[in-house]
């Protein structure tokens, strides 16, 4: 047998990925300081954004000798995963550090497990087939059970067991749906011996429901991945329970990797029906909820899983659906990581979300950060001064009703009405003014101050905030440079 | 000229961000340079006229139904058939004027009174980028492009209303962006619609219904006509339109009232009857029966209202309605007076809410039992609003006269019982509007004093006001300040439908 030859530049993003994470490892090991950690997993992500943009877009490798079927595939899709990617680890790595020198959390172990997470979501990206794909899935999702549960207190804090109870609910869930996938690729493998995305066909003949039953399995194991509604239940406790930072990730990067996961299954297979009903009922159940919440992270959690819904609807239409779900989920990640990231800002460091009601007066304490909200909050409901999201909006929209599924493009923009219900709620409390207290004061602005105290912005989550908003922006007012990455 | 469509959308957009960065400690002087902002907003409106070029669109073998004065088209987002496309024609100007002109008023009404609630150098900034989004929705030539700006206006009149507003600002702010949302969205859904069948979102190209098929102008005018119908607001979607006038400050009801409506009825205009004229044949008889509806409904609420605001803001939903009335005519003399009705509209509600608001600020209450004899203890207040009054009621000679008139005249004219009906029908409210204007005269004006108002108009009032009433009566006299520049794009407008 020959060996085969080994594309390594389109390996680079891979190479990059997880090479940040072995050093990481090795400076926690060796140097055994924060700063080293920090900047290493910093540089090695920069460096992941890098190689996915230098090997870009060109043929695959780890291909079949007979021709044809590769199991890594650099596409722009994957080429523009990887950059978010690794700007989300970086990014979330940047609203953890006032945290982890807190030491709520020991900053080596967790920089690494998320550098492995990291890895994990660029395979995702460039998997070429099934098994990859899941490989690459549990990699993602693998250090996030840890990730979440991974909480230590100081002597004399009150001892909780929030994260450890949603660390398991994560695990337990996951666990179940990657079994659920599994089967479902090993039924369709079954019937139609394609593992290689290129070969997947459906099923025909006596073994086309074996076939049948094995995507609609593969589908629902990898919707409870992007949280779809009825497979969603999960996501708000779990993000309740987690630190902020990982809740942010929880949200943006490991949505990510089911949104792709997904597309490479309904691009080749036919799932139609399942996957708009799946949008159908994630979007419409997720904004009912969201409209209830009393806290923070719940809201967005359940507005995260709206969102999903709006991601898969494009994904109904199969391929022609893939470059608007991939748009809409990076326009998405961007808003939802600024969103994040002011929570983790107006919080103590360590803190939970909090009640929706602390949150009052914020934005007249601190104005740039109610704006980035209020932005970020505006994106979501796809309303400017949030373009980006306003364009997300557009995308999916103009997919559905170019695509014939009119119905479903019906269905988003009354969805859009409910969603923003809530979000102006939130927004609106930002500016609200302080709450009368019982007792006659004389300056109730100085009281005001003196219960709210600001809160120091700290340099790494300012440049990430900053950063976040940026692209936003610029997203928003040149939303062509992602429709032009995507293809 | 292209040069001037940009600085009509940009000095605006600018100055809300100066205003943003200028220091909390420096409200006055922000409220200035905001007004200063608004100011030089008005020099590139002013110029855009002299791009005019009558000789050329008269010449042509076939004329299109929109030939703009001036124009930019750069291609900005082409996997979403977006271009920024931008222009000017006799429909859209005599609205940018009055948008131009209204948030200056505004402003340098605000320099001198802030409404309490927040900075005024804040509502200052929100007021310009009212302005943005409403000057760019009348200069957009691009079905994608008029969506977002039309979007742009939603969360800063949110914010006006919640934050400088009434005691009862939240709920009326949430019921005007969820009811106003609900219509953008269907108005998503229509441009969507039509740009993706005729794969263009140009409206000079789409003009006329040109490579749609009837169904789908029959889809997308439904989508259109409710978006529109939302926001002009018809009855019966109008219940959004008195919560929010009542709570908004005043700045707010007059940009409100002057220019946010008119966004409905222009876009029924140029998009629902432009772009999907078949559509608009189908659907005329319901909207007319609709717009008289509105006239008298609006009519015979008014006479049971018994505060000032609310009175005046379901006045709006009368006015609109012959507005409509003249649009689903689909005749020349309808649409012309409909572009009429929306600029005397303008002017005069702008006014009429100046003054509300005025005196709801000196006598501390807008309840009509609890006001009276302002002719006494504030003549020259109670003489203004007795001016802007009849002019809302359609004295001939003002400005209102001829909007109204002409939608009566149009619906006579377009023949056959249903609209011989609905004229006699819309008359009736006319008169009908009369009798709660001189209601609200006789029980604000006249009567014995209650109470004691303040009677000196201050010189930023004086400033804010006299224009609009010098243009109600030069409107009044002279229509044609309006019409010039219509008649050709109306003609072609109508001649698409034969």
């Amino acid at each position: 047998m020959k060996a085969q030859a080994v594309d390594h530049i389109s390996l680079l993003p891979l190479y990059a990925a997880a090479g940040t994470a072995v050093l990481v490892l090795l400076a926690d090991l060796l140097l055994a300081r924060r700063t080293a950690v920090f900047a290493a997993l910093g540089a090695g992500g920069l460096a992941t954004v890098v190689a996915a943009i230098f090997t870009g877009f060109r043929a695959g490798t780890f291909c079949d000798p007979t021709g044809g079927a590769c199991s890594w595939v650099p596409s722009p899709l994957a080429a523009t995963a990887a950059v978010v990617f690794a700007a989300l680890t970086v990014g979330v790595l940047a609203l953890s550090i006032p945290a982890l020198r807190l030491g709520t959390a020991p900053a080596g172990e967790f920089c690494f497990l998320l550098a492995a997470s990291m890895t994990g979501g660029v395979v995702v990206g460039y998997a070429g087939d099934l098994i990859t794909l899941i490989v690459g899935l549990e990699t993602l999702t693998l250090p996030l059970y840890l990730l979440v549960g991974l909480r230590r207190f100081a002597p004399g804090e009150r001892v909780t067991t929030s994260a450890a109870s949603a660390s398991v609910t994560f695990f337990l869930i996951s666990v179940v749906s990657t079994a659920i996938a599994l089967l479902g690729a090993a039924l369709n493998y079954a019937a139609t011996g394609a593992l290689h995305f290129d070969r997947l066909i459906d099923g025909a003949g006596p073994t086309a429901p074996v076939a049948q039953a094995g995507v609609a399995l593969l589908v629902i194991g990898l919707a409870f991945k992007v949280a779809a509604v009825p497979l969603h239940a999960w996501a708000p406790a779990t993000y309740e329970g987690s630190p902020l930072p990982v809740a942010a990730y929880l949200s943006t990067a490991s949505k990510l990797g089911g949104v792709l996961a997904l597309a490479a299954i309904v691009t080749r297979l036919d799932a139609a029906t399942l996957t708009a009903l799946l949008a159908l009922l994630t979007m419409t159940v997720g904004n009912l909820v969201a409209l209830r919440q009393t806290r923070m992270v719940r809201l967005l959690a359940w507005s995260s899983i709206a969102q999903a819904g709006y991601i898969l609807a494009p994904l109904a239409l199969g391929a022609d659906g893939v470059r608007a779900a991939a748009a809409y989920a990076v326009f998405f990640v961007v808003l939802e990581f600024i969103a994040f990231a002011v929570v983790v800002a107006l919080r103590p460091p360590g803190e939970d979300g909090g009640d929706i009601d602390s949150y009052r007066g914020a934005a007249r304490r601190s104005p740039w950060l109610g704006a980035a909200l209020v932005l970020a909050l505006a994106g979501l409901a796809g309303l400017p001064p949030g373009l980006a999201g306003l364009f997300a909006k557009v995308t999916i929209v103009d997919a559905l009703i170019d695509g014939g599924q009119t119905w479903l493009a019906v269905i988003v923009a009354l969805n859009a009405v409910i969603a923003l219900a809530y979000y102006v709620r939130v927004a609106a409390l930002l500016y609200a003014a302080p709450p009368r207290v019982g007792i006659a004061v004389a300056d109730p602005e100085l009281l005001e101050a003196a219960t709210h105290p600001r809160l120091p912005l700290t340099r790494p989550v300012a440049a990430a905030l900053i950063t976040a908003a940026v692209a936003a922006v610029v997203l928003g007012f040149a939303p062509q440079l992602l429709f032009d990455a995507l293809s | 000229m292209s040069v001037a469509l940009v600085a009509v959308l940009l000095i605006p957009a600018l100055g809300a961000a100066v205003l943003a960065l200028m220091p909390k400690t420096q409200d006055q002087a922000a409220r200035k340079t905001g007004t200063i902002f608004a100011a030089a907003a008005l020099i590139p409106i002013v110029v855009l006229p002299f791009a005019r070029d009558d000789a050329w669109s008269s010449y042509s073998v076939n004329p299109l139904a929109v030939r703009p004065w001036a124009e930019l088209d750069l291609s900005w987002v082409p996997a979403l058939r977006l271009d920024f496309h931008l222009g000017v024609d006799g429909v859209s100007y005599p609205l940018i004027a009055l948008t131009g002109l209204l948030t200056l008023l505004c402003c340098a009404y605000t320099v001198r009174k802030v409404p309490e609630g927040g900075p005024g150098r804040t509502l200052v900034a929100l007021l310009l980028v009212l302005e943005t989004g409403i000057l760019g929705t009348f200069l957009a030539l691009d079905l994608i492009l008029f969506f977002l700006f039309f979007e742009v206006v939603l969360l800063p009149m949110y914010a006006v209303i919640a934050g400088w507003g009434g005691p009862d600002r939240r709920r009326a702010a949430r019921k005007f962006v969820l009811y106003t949302l609900f219509g953008s969205v269907l108005l998503l859904l229509g441009v969507v619609l039509v740009a993706v069948t005729a794969g263009t979102g140009d409206i000079a190209q789409l003009t006329g219904g040109a490579g749609l098929s009837r169904s789908v102008q029959y889809g997308a005018f439904a989508l259109f006509a409710i978006a529109f119908a939302v926001k002009a607001p018809l009855w019966p979607l109008h219940t959004w339109l008195p919560d929010a006038h009542t709570q908004a400050p005043t700045v707010g009801s007059v940009i409100l009232a002057g220019v946010l409506l008119k966004m409905g009825t222009y876009g029924l205009i140029r998009i629902g009857v432009g772009v999907t004229p078949l559509g608009a044949e189908w659907a005329a008889p319901v909207l007319g029966v609709l717009a008289v509806a509105a006239v008298l409904a609006g009519s015979l609420i008014c006479l049971r209202q018994t505060e000032l605001k609310r009175l005046i803001a379901y006045s709006s939903v009368g006015h609109m309605g012959f507005v409509l009335l003249g649009i689903a005519t689909l005749t020349a003399t309808g649409l012309q007076a409909a572009l009429l009705g929306n600029v005397a509209h303008g002017l005069i509600t702008g006014l009429l809410f100046f003054l509300a608001g005025a005196i709801k600020d000196r006598a501390h209450t807008g309840e009509l039992a609890d006001l009276g004899g302002l002719r006494e203890s504030a003549p020259r207040l109670a003489g203004l609003l007795g001016f802007a009054a009849i002019a809302s009621l359609g004295l001939p000679g003002l400005a209102g006269f001829w909007g109204e008139a002409f939608a009566v005249v149009a619906a006579v004219e377009r023949g056959g019982g249903l609209w011989v009906t609905l004229a006699v029908l819309a008359a009736i409210g006319g008169a009908l509007t009369a009798a709660y204007f001189l209601r609200l005269l006789r029980k604000v004006t006249h009567g014995p004093a209650k109470g004691s108002v303040p009677s000196e108009i201050t010189g930023a009032e004086w400033l804010a006001w006299s224009p609009l009433a010098a243009l109600t009566l030069a409107v009044g006299v002279a229509p044609a300040l309006v019409l010039a520049a219509t008649s050709a794009p109306v003609r072609a407008l109508t001649e698409a439908l034969r």
